[in-house]
């Protein structure tokens, strides 16, 4: 790469300052908001002029705790059973799609396109009088198996994608070097896969978490509101005080977990997100 | 692949060919569906099994006010919905959010692809790290941050831009339909365009880099070079990407949910279901709406695989 002038630099920095605020001033709007008492709500200025913690003091340890951390355990209850349900469907299927040769692949690969497609809310109301009687509403289960036609078929591209570039060669090359064929799936594959599916486990994650649609409708109480759907429901510690403090802070803490993600696993996660829409 | 290499390997030890090739095909076979078939079959029964039950649901009056006075009234509903003009003022809010999100999702998408392509590798880590936060965070959460800036209570944006001409302090954003809009809009793209950045930057990655070169040494200007070179070379990665977007735009719920809850006009269709169905407990009708949406889905899908020749089992790079 040739070697960048001082103007190209400059505009460089002038290109990434953009982007991150772009990216990041509504996050720091709401974090801002935050930290704001509430007679400091109405001040007209972004950043609070005395900054507090008494909101996430609230929503953790105060009056509004019963309705965030309920609702911050079934999400975060929710959200990883329907990964790891999702992932380990996903996978098994994945790895017939890439490795194997049996009539009806186009069709399920299909299938999952159909599926990503769907409206959302064109399951819930069926779903909603199904539940109501047999006895699902306002249950983690209720929720648990909706979210399987969010998080499946993104699952099943994304990885079907890195499982077709898996040199499986390896594995008979390792079985030739004398390793039984168990030691060669653990020792040859098993490290090439992995990534694909923890990226994959990633993307699902992230997108159960952002349910809103099944988190309003299928439940009714904290006995399975996740925290999106809960968020709707905050009142404010008197009812002349408004929730704003307290829906911003719960805000904060269920981002945290995204930005910690990210910090982390970029890479694998714009590598996921690509591959399985676009050369998927 | 793995069948032909079975193959020669039993050519080699001599057995009759043809039996053990069946054998192993039929094995195989099976193998791939036991591993392929429960997330085949739950993808049916969680979309497919609901959507029909809808359709039954959509035949009759039901209400789950008053269950037992269920009739079957044929398309009953159907007239009901399509002959509302609710359901004609939600259509169009949903398709006018849809063409203005993503047209301007795809202008800044590939403005953003661009800068992310061509980023000195020093900031290309930081660029994409940033871009990923919109995509990841909650669409709730970036509904509440864009409503509590703009909000007459607790907002700041009427006092910074109060040297605007049509802003003034007691500007109410969410009282009028096309300011609400505005605002929803706003939440709607910050939060989904990366998605379609990741989309375009994939397919920029694509285009083959001595077409452009070639094209810099003939001294094709940057715009001639964008829409005779770049453009054309990534036609399937656009379209794939405003196809996704726009279906999933088709879907808006959260962002409207929490600013207007619908109100000044700013209900859309998902809305109106969610209203008819959970709200006022209207089976029937809400089922019918679902169904509504649906077809309205494949329509979209089908026009834009029609028209536009999206190839996507081609994008599959499924054989």
């Amino acid at each position: 790469m040739r070697s960048s002038t001082r103007k190209e630099k400059i505009w460089w920095a002038i290109i990434s300052v953009l982007v991150l605020i772009y990216a990041l001033f509504p996050v720091a709007s709401i974090f801002a908001t935050s930290f704001k008492t509430p007679s400091d709500l109405t001040s007209g200025k972004l950043l609070p002029t005395n900054w507090t913690g008494e909101n996430y003091e609230q929503i953790l340890v105060g009056s509004a705790q019963d309705l965030f951390l309920p609702a911050l355990r079934n999400s975060i209850g929710i959200t990883v059973i329907a990964t790891f349900i999702a992932v380990v469907l996903a996978t098994l299927c994945a790895y017939a799609i890439a490795r194997l040769n049996f009539p009806g692949k186009k069709l399920i690969l299909t299938t999952a396109l159909a599926v990503s497609i769907f409206p959302v809310i064109s399951i819930v109301t069926p779903l909603f009088n199904l539940w109501r009687t047999i006895g699902l509403y306002d249950t983690w289960i209720g929720l648990i198996i909706p979210y399987l036609s969010l998080t499946l078929p993104i699952s099943i591209w994304t990885l079907a994608a890195f499982f077709r570039q898996i040199p499986w060669e390896l594995e008979q090359a390792a079985q030739v070097d004398g390793a039984t064929s168990w030691q060669a799936f653990r020792k040859a594959i098993v490290p090439l896969a992995a990534p694909g599916v923890f990226t994959t486990a990633i993307i699902a994650f992230f997108i159960a978490w952002n349910d809103f649609v099944y988190g309003i409708s299928l439940t009714s109480t904290e006995a399975a509101r996740p925290v999106p759907a809960a968020l709707a429901f905050f009142t404010g510690a008197s009812q002349f005080q408004s929730p704003t403090g307290a829906i911003s802070a719960a805000a904060i803490i269920v981002t945290i977990p995204i930005v910690l993600l990210v910090l982390f696993f970029q890479r694998q996660i714009v590598s996921g997100l690509t591959q399985g829409a676009v050369k998927g | 692949m793995s069948s032909t290499t079975l193959n020669k390997r039993s050519h080699a030890a001599g057995k009759p060919p043809k039996q053990v090739h069946s054998d192993r095909v039929k094995a195989e076979r099976r193998l791939g569906w036991y591993l392929a078939g429960p997330a085949f079959v739950v993808m049916l029964a969680v979309t497919l099994y609901p959507i029909l039950q809808a359709f039954v649901e959509s035949l009759f009056s039901l209400r789950l006010t008053a269950p037992d006075q269920s009739e079957f009234i044929w398309f009953g509903n159907y007239i009901t919905v399509l002959t509302d003009v609710v359901w004609w003022r939600d259509l169009g809010v949903t398709l006018f959010i849809t063409v203005v999100t993503v047209a301007v999702e795809l202008v800044l998408g590939f403005a953003l692809a661009l800068v992310m392509h061509k980023a000195i590798k020093s900031l290309r880590g930081l660029l994409r790290t940033v871009i990923l936060v919109p995509y990841g965070i909650i669409t709730v959460v970036s509904a509440y941050a864009w409503f509590y800036a703009f909000d007459i209570n607790s907002g700041y944006i009427n006092s910074w831009f109060s040297w605007l001409p049509f802003i003034s302090p007691d500007l109410n954003w969410f009282a009028d339909t096309w300011t609400a809009l505005f605002v929803i809009m706003a939440s709607e793209i910050w939060k989904t365009t990366p998605f379609i950045s990741l989309l375009l930057l994939a397919g920029l990655a694509q285009v083959p880099g001595e077409l452009t070169e070639a094209a810099e040494v003939d001294g094709a200007t940057w715009w001639e070079r964008m829409r005779r070179v770049i453009i054309p070379n990534m036609k399937a990665a656009i379209m794939v990407a405003v196809l996704f977007r726009a279906l999933d735009a088709f879907r808006i719920f959260d962002n409207v949910f929490i600013m207007t809850n619908g109100e000044q006009g700013t209900e859309v269709l998902s809305l109106l279901a969610y209203r008819t169905s959970i709200t006022r407990l209207e089976i029937g009708l809400g089922s019918a709406i679902s169904v509504l949406l649906f077809i309205c889905v494949l329509i979209i899908a089908f026009a834009a695989i029609k028209l536009f020749k999206v190839d996507l089992s081609g994008t599959t790079g499924d054989k």
